[in-house]
């Protein structure tokens, strides 16, 4: 070899250096482009941050480790398409922190399980899966119904998100209390005021327990706003092409 | 020194006690008593220590004192997270075959103890396995002590409160849901700490050396070292919600957080299971056939293609989804190169047989070290076909990935760690030579048994599901719903959980035969490998 490695074998430093620039170029050239080319995120109708309640859904939906066995990420195949409906877009995750797409398909892809069930089979479900499902291998989730949800810091969790970039407004954080509240109260004051600051959310007595908010409450208003957002009559994606 | 580690552990006890403190969440109170805990028996030790001269006895090996307690603790502590998180698959396993076993409750349900094994198999069986073979490595190679009195104490017991972070916090829900990056942010920023420490003992030893060229094992470990930091750094950059709460939320979103990701958790498996066992390899397997390896070209050309492709691999984790179609293609282009490096890899492990190749027969151990690079190069043949787009339509998101997943870590990394640690046992405690090669040689077939009905009903299993879900009906409907693939999964999920047993029961027979070996005793055996029919010689060497 014309070149010499026993000059890099006998510095460790230099070694170190090179390792480090030699690791560096894929990252770099992969994902640094993902932050300023504009065709990675759709333009798209309809996407808005979660509501406080959706997001505390969400939080525990990631706590339990659902996305283990549950995928959201729709491919643009033909039977997924069939099963499914339309392939997911980047845009729908544009407010996922972090971003639940999942690597597993134990259970079936839940990017668009919003209005699929109702509410009741919801409950009924997360309480015992194979009492609507008698094949289904999932965990029963029954403690969530009985479970209080923790309301009390929701607006420092909405505020930690404008830090990162979502987009929610001042009137969004300070009503966040009122707002996970009512969202599960149809009757309530606040629940026209959850629709017109998040429009498409789902306002409804989700665990069918009208006394408590919990945290199934959560989980559902969660799954029942998942791939219901952007408005497909509208999406053109030719207008994306670049 | 002794003081400022002494200051180093007081200010992470107060850090601790700040958590407790203020905590706003039970699991974050549970965590901070953790942390000063911790650092009040590490204050304890380092003072008793100190009146206890009697401590750190001098071990000679070619003129150099090598610190060899540090391996011991992490040899021992190898063992003991092996089986935990081998035990913590065969629970998972066993709760896909027959869910019942979620027993309904919050702390025992699939989704929280998922990441429990793979956490305890990857980073606390194989980041012990890494840590311990590399603090022996560097010392024999560089023929130097371990640079640091307490900083390598710290990178031990430093790692081992990470792990014991994260599992608890795993059951309790502390999950910041990346696979295998689940720790939340106060977890990730102490592994920092510790992992910045283990560089530096690296790096120290390295410039200590008395031998002037740097040996090849340690290109690949301070490789996994340096690009583990970069990696674990990047991808766990968040928010917390609270400075005394568990829950954050990460920096990048959707599609970026999604690359950002897989390029760390392909890059787990390329760097932390691939180069840093590359290193394992680099080191046992010459040492124990007693052979040179076998081209110092190929090491080099292996060594900088292979750190250099793996890095591009993570977006084949994505293929099909809402990544841009450039980003998926340029993954699959480097993914099937990287095939190349990987197989240049295992013929310069295997082919450091030659000349030796009687050994299999009579060495156990070897054949161990053996046959896991030959599953290496199975799987790094197996990754490349299922980065091709066509193939991962199908096998992605089924079982294929779970098996291909463990023809690499059953196979590859169990194995050669296994190896690695039947070479250590006897040598750090000073035996003549292992309780049992018969132990070894039963350990061996029953594992092997075990990964094969692993992953061949990972195959199955998979392929079928993936079948099935494309699968139309003459009418151009979907045939199946997808229940009925569920369904069809049971016996497979049934196979794969006696697959794992036979796994843990041989990882139990090697803490049987480790324990009797650290106790002194020997069994009176004949030589494996002995022509039948005749009357064993004489007790190997």
């Amino acid at each position: 070899m014309a070149f010499k490695h026993d000059v890099i074998e006998k510095n460790s430093i230099l070694l170190l250096v090179l390792i480090l620039l030699v690791v560096s170029v894929g990252g770099l050239v992969e994902i640094a482009p993902l932050f300023y080319l504009e065709s990675t995120i759709e333009k798209v109708k309809g996407m808005r941050p979660y509501s406080p309640l959706e997001l505390a859904g969400r939080n525990i939906y990631i706590r339990e480790g659902c996305y283990n066995c549950h995928s959201q990420m729709v491919r643009p195949l033909r039977d997924e398409e069939e099963r499914y409906g339309h392939y997911s877009l980047a845009a729908e995750s544009m407010y996922d922190h972090p971003f639940q797409w999942g690597s597993k398909r134990t259970g079936p892809d839940l990017a668009r399980v919003g209005g699929r069930y109702s509410d009741g089979w919801h409950v009924a479900h997360m309480a015992d899966p194979r009492s609507v499902v008698p094949e289904s291998i999932m965990p029963g989730y029954p403690f969530l119904a009985q479970t209080p949800l923790r309301t009390d810091d929701i607006a420092a969790h909405l505020s930690t998100n404008v830090l990162i970039g979502v987009p929610y407004s001042d009137a969004m954080i300070e009503m966040a209390r009122q707002d996970i509240v009512a969202q599960a109260d149809p009757d309530s004051d606040g629940a026209e005021a959850v629709t017109e600051r998040y429009p498409g959310a789902v306002v409804s007595n989700f665990d069918g327990n009208a006394a408590k908010l919990t945290e199934l409450d959560a989980v559902i208003a969660y799954l029942q706003v998942l791939g219901t957002l952007v408005d497909f009559e509208a999406y053109e994606p030719e207008a994306n092409y670049r | 020194m002794t003081l400022l580690a002494g200051l180093v552990l007081a200010l992470a006890g107060i850090m601790g006690l700040f958590l407790v403190a203020n905590a706003h969440d039970g699991a974050i109170a549970f965590h901070g008593y953790l942390f000063v805990a911790f650092c009040a028996l590490g204050i304890f030790w380092m003072i008793k220590r100190h009146y206890d001269e009697a401590e750190g006895t001098a071990e000679v090996e070619d003129g150099t004192r090598y610190n060899n307690a540090v391996i011991r603790a992490g040899t021992i502590a190898s063992l003991f997270w092996g089986v935990v998180g081998f035990l913590a698959g065969l629970v998972i396993a066993s709760q896909l075959a027959f869910p019942e076993l979620n027993f309904h409750l919050p702390w025992t349900n699939f989704g929280r103890l998922r990441p429990v094994h793979t956490s305890a198999v990857i980073f606390a069986f194989g980041g012990n396995v890494l840590i311990a073979t590399s603090f022996y490595v560097v010392q024999r190679t560089c023929r130097a002590r371990l640079a640091g009195d307490w900083a390598p104490w710290f990178v031990f017991w430093g790692y081992q409160l990470f792990i014991v972070l994260a599992a608890s916090g795993y059951v309790l829900g502390v999950t910041q849901s990346k696979e295998y990056a689940e720790p939340e942010w106060y977890v990730d920023l102490w592994l920092t700490v510790v992992w910045v420490v283990y560089l530096l003992v690296f790096l120290g030893t390295l410039m200590k050396r008395r031998e002037p060229h740097i040996y090849v094992a340690n290109w690949f470990y301070l490789a996994f070292i340096v690009t583990i930091a970069m990696l674990h750094i990047v991808n766990n950059l968040a928010l917390p919600v609270s400075l005394s709460g568990t829950k954050s939320y990460a920096l990048f979103a959707g599609v970026q957080d999604a690359l950002t990701q897989w390029w760390y958790g392909h890059n787990a498996v390329g760097f932390f299971l691939t180069a840093g066992f590359l290193g394992i390899m680099y080191y046992f397997v010459p040492k124990q056939a007693n052979r040179p390896v076998y081209s110092y070209r190929l090491s080099i050309v292996h060594f900088w293609s292979l750190i250099f492709l793996y890095i591009w691999a993570g977006p084949h984790h994505l293929h099909y989804t809402a990544l841009p179609d450039w980003a998926q293609t340029l993954g699959m282009t480097f993914s099937i190169m990287l095939w190349m490096p990987s197989w240049g890899g295992m013929i310069n492990g295997l082919m450091t047989l030659s000349g030796a190749w009687d050994k299999l027969r009579t060495d156990p151990v070897l054949r161990m070290l053996a046959v896991s690079v030959a599953f290496y190069g199975m799987s790094t043949f197996e990754g490349p076909v299922m980065s091709i787009k066509a193939v991962n339509s199908l096998s992605h998101y089924t079982d294929w990935t779970v098996g291909h997943v463990h023809s690499g870590a059953l196979g590859w990394v169990g194995f050669v760690s296994f190896g690695a640690l039947y070479f250590l046992v006897p040598k750090l405690w000073n035996r003549q030579r292992l309780y049992s090669l018969a132990l070894v040689s039963l350990h061996f077939w029953v594992a092997t048994i075990g990964i094969v009905l692993y992953i061949t009903a990972m195959w199955v299993s998979g392929i079928l599901q993936g079948l099935m879900w494309r699968a139309y009906d003459t009418l151009g409907f979907l045939e199946y719903s997808f229940v009925e693939t569920v369904e069809a999964m049971h016996p497979f999920y049934v196979i794969r959980a006696l697959g794992g047993l036979l796994y843990l029961i041989g990882a139990l027979i090697m803490v049987y035969n480790c324990w009797r070996t650290i106790r002194g005793d020997i069994r009176e055996e004949g030589r494996i490998g002995a022509p039948a029919g005749r009357p064993a010689v004489a007790a190997a060497e």
